[in-house]
């Protein structure tokens, strides 16, 4: 299955007699050609072909792994509550599988091969059926071996069973992915051989000559010896760039200009999907802003914007609504920023908006390292034994910085840095081959957009203004932590949790059935990423009470030390993952076990109707005021802790 | 010295032995019974899930991969006479286990014969973030028929230099060391400047291959690199080669040069 060798070559010219939108289902097709951004139907049966076949993408013939013919896949459009059936028939001469994103399926009907079925094997035809209580914007995809990557995705929309809290008058889906006419067999091999591989944005010797004239040569001599020093690079953001990707809305990359239409003054709303492999994006539409409505599936309340970040493998639905009469660009900036894919939004069909210059490239900092700058030698910034944990901001003496040093570390002009408040335990995870870097100093960095976005002019997007439309439905208390940590090795292109491969776990995460867990998050590598849990949404711990957003992917920023609730209602074994396709190919991927327990489950139930029955007899007080409290420390009424280790990798 | 001869080639042998069983990393068997998950054993059978699970496993972070390098491909034009150099080496292997297989050799296109030829077979074995500990035989093909053990560091040093150091252990007993150290100065996305230095030295006198005791020999050298592609970059470049020591002396006495400064065409290549 891996035989790199396997080059994916041009389809024989075939593909090439096609344009860009010859070969793409009806929501995916542009306004020029007949696409006017009208609902579709919904549907309850569903048969999916997956084949290798030539496809044509910026202007160039390929070959890709997908379903029913098209790149993207066709969209599954069904009703919440419907028991739907979807017959997958594997065409191709090797296993197949399709794992439907942010859905609540019963776990054997997930799709991942090896944890929760066996796979599709070639030529078979295997039936997912099931009814899901949720509606909103998802996506599906393989979730074998490289197929994500060659095309093996495509979005998937609930239509609510009853009101849609959002109202609009056309609506659009945006499915966003990164195409490369490398094979992904091949990409992973490059990365193994050489990780800077598709790196073509490092410092360079005028960016040094650039530096020392603002900043001074001794202070950038410095700052280029800390980074040399470590032997890692301020510039490693994206380890698959748009040196080999192209960038793609609905398979259209920019000079393909997939476009929609709208009348001015109509409000419309956009499903948003990154469907990526490796891309994380910012989305904007320059001079129209967007407002946010859900996120990962899930309504939230509404939140203007004008631009946001956005992991590989979440959902964000917005609304636009255009009042000009004129062409407007739909950008999608790879996080690097080596491409972006640009879109158009105009009251005609087929109109054309001017693409955006690319911005300047963004430098990472100390502080996304989770380094005490005083364990750096910078003694001479005043602040050796800096501890951001317990740092009074507004007593800090910031004249007694060194100033051109701070300017430096663009960061730091930032809102203020906060370090996350629990101590990072995990004693046993060590320096090793696969573990370059302990994280010393986590951050609290669900209020802050992203990397890239800290300077921009204008309102973005972070997670800490995402606030549920619905209440959690389950206010509980965690019982006991779960803290897992993001590990690597860029130079050896290793990736794992708590410095284990998944090839090399003893055992896999457990959650009781019934239980409240808090899983903390603690990033030790320089870089964003998209984790995912499968089977279970999550209430991500950001200072919104009841209201939390609960979602299925969460970025997890550079040093970022972050958490989320669980409630384990879903018995069964579920993946979890970094969603960039080559982190998990390289070992950064557990499996949550949730295991059967009636009595833990009446425990639960009866904690539930009793919190119901409190809250209704004091009406607004008591567990629905939580909001504040566990904005950086678990909620007073919080047990102490257990620190639970998860696994058997001790 | 040549008593240790027969127990460091064992070493280095047993090492390979023992770093067999890690290439073969295609078994999808599992080593053990323990299954780390296994709730869908019963929906879909046993086998059917063990045979998967065991495929999951391996392909998130087990697989093995493989790679060529041509480090150096040069033509290098001295004073006295113009030589063609390969250094290059090819590995398979994971993350922890390499088989590494290096080859360095030099042909004088004035004698139109090799003056220099090596191939090293290596278990490389990571030990650290940015080191690797190597073990293994090199065999000389040019100029006698020597093998050695070896026992050797690669990785990457502090601010990023490439460090790639080895002791050889002759089968006539002799003790030597090597030592190559490479940076890479970013110009532009893809002009690079690499400086590069080897060091060679000997624990004994060799005076079959004209080695005194000490350092004996080096290399001291500037590219001017372009990335065509990542994986192909033609250079140019200029080195100082010369000798040291006794080594120096010997080479005076037999009215042999002791350095010189070559001029350098070449190309870096990977796949």
């Amino acid at each position: 299955m891996y035989n790199r060798r396997k080059v994916l070559g041009l389809g024989a010219g075939t593909a090439l007699s096609f344009g860009a939108s010859g070969l793409l289902p009806a929501w995916a097709q542009t306004s020029a050609h007949g696409n006017m951004g009208h609902r579709h139907a919904p549907q309850t049966e569903f048969d999916l072909h997956v084949s290798e076949f030539p496809v044509s993408i910026d202007g160039k013939g390929g070959r890709a792994v997908g379903v029913n013919g098209t790149v993207p896949a066709p969209l599954i459009r069904f009703r919440e509550g419907d028991e739907v059936t979807l017959r997958v028939h594997n065409m191709l001469d090797e296993d197949t599988s399709i794992h439907w994103h942010g859905l609540l399926v019963p776990f054997h009907m997930d799709g991942v091969p090896g944890v929760s079925f066996p796979g599709i094997k070639a030529g078979e035809t295997f039936s997912y059926k099931f009814a899901v209580p949720q509606n909103g914007t998802y996506w599906y995809h393989s979730h074998s071996g490289l197929q994500e990557q060659i095309g093996h995705y495509g979005p998937l929309v609930i239509d609510p069973a009853h009101h849609d809290p959002v109202a609009y008058d056309r609506e659009y889906v945006m499915v966003l992915s990164d195409w490369s006419f490398e094979s992904p067999e091949r990409i992973y091999q490059k990365l193994k051989t050489v990780s800077h591989t598709y790196n073509f944005q490092e410092r360079t010797l005028p960016d040094f000559l650039e530096d020392a004239n603002a900043h001074g040569l001794s202070q950038t001599l410095s700052d280029r010896a800390m980074w040399g020093n470590m032997r890692m690079s301020p510039r490693d953001i994206s380890d698959v760039t748009g040196s080999t990707y192209h960038f793609l809305i609905n398979g259209h990359s920019t000079a393909d200009n997939w476009n929609g239409v709208f009348t001015p003054g109509e409000r419309v709303r956009l499903r948003i999907i990154n469907a990526s492999a490796m891309s994380i994006f910012n989305i904007r539409i320059p001079g129209l802003p967007m407002t946010v409505v859900q996120a990962d599936g899930l309504h939230v309340q509404p939140v203007e914007v004008d631009e946001f970040q956005m992991g590989v493998a979440e959902t964000y639905d917005v609304i636009i609504a255009p009042k000009d009469e004129r062409a407007y660009a739909f950008v999608a900036e790879s996080i690097d920023r080596s491409g972006q894919a640009v879109a158009t939004f105009g009251p005609r069909p087929g109109m054309r908006a001017e693409a955006p210059e690319m911005r300047e490239v963004p430098t990472l900092t100390m502080r996304d390292m989770g380094m005490n700058h005083g364990a750096m030698g910078h003694s001479d910034m005043g602040h050796g034994s800096m501890d951001h944990g317990s740092m009074d901001h507004s007593t800090m003496d910031h004249g007694a910085m060194n100033h051109d040093m701070m300017d430096h570390f663009q960061h730091m002009e930032m809102p203020e840095p906060e370090a996350a408040d629990w101590p990072v335990e995990r004693p046993h995870l060590e320096r090793g081959p696969g573990v370059v870097n302990i994280n010393t100093m986590p951050l609290y960095r669900l209020n802050e957009p992203g990397l890239g976005l800290e300077n921009v002019p204008h309102r973005t997007l972070n997670y800490e203004m995402l606030r549920s439309l619905e209440p959690i439905p389950d206010m509980r208390a965690p019982n006991r932590e779960v803290e897992i940590h993001l590990t690597s090795n860029m130079e050896r292109y290793m990736w794992s949790f708590d410095g284990v491969r998944f090839a090399d776990i003893k055992s896999a995460i457990q959650f009781r059935e019934g239980e409240r867990v808090r899983v903390t998050l603690v990033n030790n590598t320089m870089m964003t990423h998209p984790i995912h849990l499968h089977g279970m949404y999550f209430d991500l711990v950001n200072g919104g009470g009841a209201n939390r957003p609960r979602k299925h992917t969460v970025n997890v920023k550079p040093a970022e030390k972050l958490s989320f609730d669980v409630s384990a209602d879903h018995v069964g074994d579920w993946a979890f993952h970094c969603h960039l396709l080559y982190h998990m190919m390289a070992g950064m991927m557990q499996v949550v076990s949730v295991m059967p327990d009636s009595a833990g489950a009446r425990r639960r139930d009866e904690q539930l109707r009793h919190m119901q029955h409190q809250s209704m007899d004091h009406s607004g007080h008591g567990e629905m005021d939580h909001s504040g409290h566990d904005m950086h420390t678990p909620e007073p009424e919080t047990p102490p802790m257990q620190h639970d280790g998860h696994g058997g990798h001790h | 010295m040549r008593y240790v001869r027969s127990t460091l080639s064992a070493v280095a042998l047993g090492s390979l032995a023992v770093a067999a069983p890690a290439f073969a990393q295609h078994d999808h068997s599992s080593s053990d019974d323990t299954k780390p998950w296994s709730q869908a054993d019963e929906i879909w059978g046993e086998d059917a899930m063990a045979e998967s699970r065991a495929a999951v496993l391996h392909h998130h972070g087990r697989h093995p991969t493989d790679a060529i390098e041509i480090h150096r491909f040069e033509f290098q034009s001295g004073e006295d006479e113009d030589v063609l150099l390969l250094d290059g080496d090819l590995w398979y292997g994971g993350d922890m286990n390499r088989l590494v297989v290096k080859t360095e050799a030099e042909f004088s296109l004035d004698h139109d014969a090799f003056e220099e030829a090596e191939v090293q077979a290596l278990w490389s074995r990571a030990i650290s973030p940015y080191w690797d500990f190597q073990t293994g035989l090199r065999y000389d093909f040019e100029p006698e028929g020597l093998t050695h053990a070896v026992l050797g560091f690669e990785g990457m040093a502090p601010y990023r230099f490439d460090v790639d150091g080895a002791f050889f252990l002759s089968d006539e007993g002799d003790l030597t060391a090597d030592v190559e150290i490479e940076y890479e100065l970013i110009l532009t996305p893809r002009w690079h400047i690499l400086p590069r230095a080897e060091l060679g030295w000997s624990a004994q006198e060799i005076a079959e291959l004209g080695k005194g005791e000490g350092f004996t020999s080096g290399q001291f050298g500037v590219r001017l690199a372009f990335d065509v592609v990542r994986e192909f970059a033609p250079y140019v470049g200029v080195e100082w080669q010369g000798s040291f020591g006794e080594t120096e002396d010997m080479l005076s006495a037999a009215g042999e040069t002791t350095d010189q400064t070559v001029f350098i065409i070449g190309f870096h290549a990977w796949y």
